[in-house]
């Protein structure tokens, strides 16, 4: 794949193993500043993993991944930190951290990372929350809000910053529509350049400027919403329409997932302990 | 234990060399983390080091009494606390009860993703959560351990005073004659590296949970069982070098 000079994500060649088995076989993409691109695919196909690869939370096997123009497979866990501060991440479940209240969740990076006073701090914290439909949540602790509210916290705080770069993983899932349509539009309203996992095909199209499919380790499509839409590929029809027949497979045999790193599956001891009787 | 390693010196980096490039850590986490992991733990120490105290008082009675040596309980409480059993038991409190919490918490914060998230606001975790932890515990297991031992003397004393007659003043000036104050610094050493043993065995398994709920548990029950297990043979390699060495 070429390397455009305004790529702010530049992965190529990515190749990950968990054994023997490829997650990722040889993945190669750019993402352009200014543009939202949606990672799409099956449960297990990769596309967490991918996502880790590219805020440098795992190495791969190998092949490279460019942040900024900057490598960051090879780098070091302080180096790395550098890259981070120009890019947020809203993570799935939120990832808010509990002890804290949710204004202290968004202050959190303004207090780390810059020499701000509190009363701006509060100002941004107050300005990010109701960014996300949130005034006056600022006391409450993690636990006192809904998923979905949490999730919108992630995202006050993923912006904190004013990222260049946003890292969504299932932005939507678990918002109502209303809120779905809020999230998109703050993602996409925002001209960051951002890169989206998900799962919502209708939040998927409406943020979308382009859009990869991943399925077997590599890249299934890859395109402009227009060109997905119209993609004769199977695989990505059968997708996008949400159809349980077609080429995709319902379940992954167990011996698929053996590697997978979440997913390990052990011997079903407690069952044969219990199904089958001694014989005396 | 390679992670271990490299705990421990990510922790020295964060505590004497980060200072010097201009990244210091925060005050207040470390007092919020004293209050946790000390004042919270005071009145179980009172508890456990009067009972202790009282104990000792009792056995040492029962067998010095025969020998017509009563004098010589202050002795034993105070040198057995001082050097031993202030520091062991203090430590095995502090173990189950914060030890033990902050496993969990780390532990937690790695299954829902809050240790990941510090990682990519740029934030490490080991400045953020391990340091003001490990210098709270640093000064507060010493602290709680001179507390213990205040209280366990006491509690020799309401033995000594109420059910054999001795009277306080001579209680307390023979518990202070039979002491010397290396008696109470080894004390100290041992439960300054009982501190350090504690919290990097507790913050390291938090910090390597893996696999949920139950890694969170196991992880904490490994925490408990490794630092009793290591403070105790720590414990008998510093009284051999401090008590035994030529």
């Amino acid at each position: 794949m070429s390397v455009n000079g305004d790529s702010i994500i530049e992965v190529d060649q990515l190749v990950r193993r968990f054994g023997d088995r490829a997650v990722l076989d040889g993945i190669a993409f750019n993402v352009h500043r200014g543009e939202t691109l949606v990672i799409m695919g099956g449960s297990g196909c990769g596309k967490s993993t991918l996502l880790r690869h590219m805020i440098g939370s795992m190495k791969p096997t190998a092949g490279s991944v460019k942040l900024f123009g900057e490598e960051i497979t090879g780098m070091k866990e302080r180096e790395i930190e550098r890259v981070r501060l120009r890019f947020g991440m809203l993570f799935q479940s939120g990832a808010l951290l509990a002890s804290l209240t949710v204004g202290e969740n968004v202050a959190l990076p303004l207090f780390q990372h810059t020499k701000k006073s509190p009363d701006e701090i509060e100002q941004i914290v107050k300005r990010k929350l109701e960014m996300v439909g949130l005034t006056g949540f600022e006391d409450l602790k993690p636990d006192e809000i809904s998923g979905g509210m949490k999730k919108r916290v992630g995202l006050a705080r993923a912006l904190a910053l004013d990222p260049e770069l946003l890292f969504s993983d299932e932005p939507t899932s678990g918002l109502d529509p209303i809120m779905t349509a809020v999230v998109d539009e703050l993602t996409k309203g925002s001209h960051m350049t951002a890169v989206v996992v998900s799962h919502d095909m209708t939040s998927a199209f409406r943020i979308a400027t382009r859009m990869i499919m991943l399925g077997h380790g590599s890249i299934v499509a890859e395109g402009t919403p227009d060109e997905i839409r119209n993609s004769l590929n199977p695989e990505v029809q059968q997708f996008i329409h949400g159809r349980a027949d077609g080429p995709i497979p319902l379940n992954l045999s167990q011996e698929e997932h053996k590697d997978h790193q979440l997913v390990r599956p052990r011997p079903f001891l407690g069952g044969r302990f219990r199904f089958h009787h001694k014989h005396s | 234990m390679k992670n271990y390693l490299r705990l421990n010196l990510s922790l020295l980096y964060w505590i004497f060399i980060a200072p010097f490039t201009g990244q210091f850590f925060k005050v207040a986490p470390i007092f919020r983390q004293m209050v946790f992991i000390g004042v919270r733990a005071a009145p179980m120490v009172a508890l456990t080091a009067f009972s202790v105290g009282v104990t000792l008082a009792m056995q040492a009675a029962h067998s010095l009494q025969s020998l017509g040596a009563e004098m010589y309980i202050p002795d034993l409480v105070m040198l057995t606390l001082l050097r031993e059993m202030g520091p062991v038991l203090i430590a095995v409190i502090v173990i189950g009860r914060s030890g033990s919490a902050v496993a969990a918490e780390l532990g937690t914060m790695k299954v829902s993703e809050e240790i990941e998230a510090l990682e990519v606001m740029a934030i490490n975790p080991v400045q953020y959560l391990v340091v003001p932890r490990f210098l709270a515990m640093l000064v507060m297991l010493p602290a709680l351990t001179i507390f213990g031992n205040y209280i366990g003397i006491m509690g020799g004393w309401a033995v000594c005073r109420f059910a054999l007659d001795f009277n306080t003043a001579g209680y307390v000036l023979r518990a202070l004659e039979s002491a010397d104050t290396w008696d109470l610094y080894s004390g100290m050493i041992k439960s300054a590296v009982f501190a350090w043993i504690v919290i990097t065995i507790a913050c390291n398994a938090g910090l390597n949970v893996e696999g949920g709920a139950e890694g969170v548990g196991q992880a904490t029950t490994a925490s408990v069982v490794q630092a009793l297990l290591a403070m105790l043979v720590t414990n008998a390699v510093l009284t051999g070098i401090f008590f035994f060495s030529a």
